[in-house]
């Protein structure tokens, strides 16, 4: 885009580019391509990928957003769904003036060099709108997939839930099962007007050569509630984000549940932080990891207190099936404010023996005895999210289970 | 013969708690294992189901004939060994539906064909705990005295043993629960005719159950066998201690 509106986010990332983000492993991007040779159609491996993250690709049902490297090859839908509008972002940049005010409001273009990356060198991006007091009970899916060896992706997202509306988004992003090295910046932006509601299912499901730095800003208003759900069975190279939510309106609450299985020699730094920045705000983080092979996992939440009668609880709970993978757990409460009221919980252990045996002494294998308690231990029951897809995630767990002592264990 | 126990010693922790138990039993049969507190009851039934932490130091276990000593717990079990636990631990995120069916062999996620889907329903009613309400809750996860025993009673029934181990089938549970309990296992043995060996303190459970043999057991050693008729009333009137005093003295 060629806008002169964005020239100044433009130049605060030049500032940028070098910047190291505050967590996680430095990565170099400059050997990423954002140009692939060649384009790719939706093919079976694309299908099934999709399938692999919740995305149904050829589903008539759901309004589905589908991106393949940079090229987005299916975004209908606003038509179909009644009360939701879906395109990319810059066609909604296009179309609507007003959503320039919103452009990198919920989070800074000059974060880190990932946030300054993605605006220099960005590749799409979905906008998803509900529009006012419009309850759509279908999710809206999305689905970004890296087809290409090397390519770097770097989408910037915008979600809007209008006052009163309730907006379900299932992300699935994924790569071809044959590329390695890949690397993904996607950046995306929330808001979650007076009353709406917002669950938001990101799915993961990488290669394991992908480097990951998604960098993710929310804004709740008065009344809203945003969910986050967010699961990743899959081994990853390196993951770090942290996405940030400011409860800005009376009442808003956040949520984020995440579910975790660290396999192989992953890296994987994730954590949220909720700003409860009004009176009555409340913020929830939950995460659940299992860490196997020498993968290393890093739990950060902080939650920041900054107004009375204010809640907020990180917990933290893991497994260590193998003793050379670690788990750390890092929470951080701040309290602004005499009123309020904030709680941590971390338990990290390993498996359970007297739970094994007591599956063993009713026949089980040992092998798909762990299955059995790393898919119990994991399960979602995940709240706002649809039963469609907590029965998915039960099926990749399951997967888990099936493949029993969960693929290469230590 | 489908068990016999010869001269087992047990350790746990460098220290005997077993000091040569001698036992048999017949198809079919039941046995009532009884003794105080303590007396190593527990310890029996988790060495018979193969708990490694108890180390046999001596002595074997032959079940059906083939010595089972060194076999693990899920060896054991496929065997056709079942233990119903005195304390069962609570497993978030496994119901309770997919428990039975994991125990009768079949895999909730994956069945096969052949497979009955509606096998925990079946198993649930048997010991009285309605499907709707069970079928769907977390392994012993708040789960009351009775609602557990009956739990322990559907997963083993799903796995059609040959030898049932109870371990204390009956604590901690309301007389409404024990009549629940003893008729569902008295129609069990009733129909599969598997045998039995009941750890309990009461004679309640055992009306519905008669053993054909009972064994005392008192500091890791069974110090009294003898008929359900002979023994019982005088464990009654005397209680272990002055039985096993008395008995040793004459
Ligand atoms: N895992 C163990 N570690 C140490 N001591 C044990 C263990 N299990 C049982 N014991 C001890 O062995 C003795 C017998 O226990 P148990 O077999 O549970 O008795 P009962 O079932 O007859 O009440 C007790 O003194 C108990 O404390
Ligand atoms: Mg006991």
């Amino acid at each position: 885009m060629s806008d002169e509106w964005r020239k100044k986010y433009r130049l605060e990332a030049l500032q940028a580019v070098t910047k190291r983000a505050t967590f996680g492993n430095d990565i170099d991007l400059s050997d990423f391509v954002t140009i692939p040779k060649g384009e790719r159609g939706i093919d079976e491996d694309v299908k099934k990928k999709g399938l692999e993250v919740g995305v149904d690709v050829e589903g008539k049902k759901g309004g589905t957003y589908f991106q393949v490297d940079h090229s987005v090859l299916l975004s209908q839908i606003a038509s179909r769904i009644k009360g939701v509008e879906m395109m990319t972002t810059d066609e909604a940049l296009n179309k609507y003036d007003w959503l320039k005010g919103y452009y990198w409001k919920a989070l800074s273009v000059s974060q880190d060099k990932y946030t300054a990356i993605a605006e220099l060198r960005q590749t799409k991006g979905y906008f998803i709108r509900s529009a006012p007091n419009e309850k759509v009970e279908q999710p809206i899916q999305a689905c970004l997939y890296i087809g290409t060896e090397g390519v770097l992706q770097a989408p910037h997202n915008i979600i809007i839930a209008e006052e009163g509306s309730e907006l379900n988004v299932i992300t699935g992003c994924t790569a071809d099962s044959r590329v390695k090295t890949v690397a993904h910046v996607g950046v995306s932006e929330f808001y979650v007007k007076k009353n709406a509601t917002l669950v938001f299912t990101m799915i993961h499901s990488w290669s394991d050569e992908a480097y990951v730095r998604p960098r993710t800003g929310v804004i709740v208003e008065e009344g809203g509630t945003f969910i986050s759900n967010y699961v990743m069975i899959k081994p990853v190279r390196d993951i770090q984000s942290y996405p940030t939510a400011h409860l800005v309106g009376k009442d808003a609450k956040a949520k984020f549940n995440s579910i975790i299985y660290a396999s192989k020699d992953s890296i994987i730094d994730l954590g949220n932080r909720i700003y409860l920045m009004a009176e009555g705000t409340s913020g929830e983080s939950i995460f659940k990891v299992v860490s196997t092979g020498t993968s290393k996992v890093y739990n950060r939440g902080q939650i920041i207190g900054q107004n009375r009668n204010t809640k907020g609880h990180l917990e933290c709970r893991g497994m260590i099936l193998c003793p050379t993978s670690s788990i750390t757990a890092i929470p951080e409460l701040v309290a602004e404010h005499s009123d309020t009221e904030l709680s941590h919980e971390a338990a990290i252990g390993r498996l359970q023996e007297e739970q094994l045996h007591y599956l063993m002494a009713r026949g089980i294998q040992p092998e798909q005895a762990i299955g059995v308690l790393v898919k119990g231990f994991l399960d979602p029951g995940l709240p706002g999210l649809p039963e469609r897809l907590q029965e998915e995630i039960r099926a990749k767990l399951a997967l888990l289970e099936r493949k029993s002592s969960p693929q290469e264990p230590c | 013969m489908l068990l016999s126990v010869q001269d087992l010693h047990v350790t746990v922790e460098g220290k005997e708690l077993l000091k040569g138990i001698d036992l048999e039993m017949e198809y079919g049969e039941i046995v009532a294992i009884m003794g105080h507190n303590a007396s190593g009851k527990t310890t029996l039934a988790l060495t018979l189901a193969g708990f490694p932490q108890y180390q046999v130091s001596k002595g074997k276990i032959l079940f059906e004939g083939e010595d089972i000593t060194s076999k693990s717990i899920d060896e054991r079990a496929r065997m056709g060994m079942a233990l119903a636990f005195q304390s069962p631990p609570a497993i978030r995120g496994i119901k309770l539906g997919h428990m039975i069916s994991l125990s009768a062999g079949m895999n909730p996620w994956q069945p096969k064909p052949g497979d009955d889907p509606d096998l925990p329903k079946k198993i649930l009613r048997k010991v009285n705990l309605e499907p709707e309400k069970y079928l769907d809750r977390e392994v012993n996860v708040g789960f009351s005295g009775g609602e557990r025993k009956r739990s322990e009673l559907a997963q083993i029934f799903a796995m059609k043993p040959k030898l049932m181990i109870l371990d204390e089938p009956d604590s901690g549970v309301d007389i409404d629960s024990l009549k629940v309990l003893g008729n569902s296992l008295q129609e069990y043995f009733r129909t599969e005719k598997c045998s039995m060996m009941i750890i309990t303190h009461h004679r309640h459970i055992l009306q519905y159950l008669k053993p054909s043999r009972m064994h005392i057991l008192s500091g890791g050693k069974i110090a009294l066998t003898g008929s359900y008729e002979e023994l019982m009333p005088k464990i009654e009137e005397l209680g272990y201690e002055r039985l096993i005093k008395e008995a040793s003295n004459t």
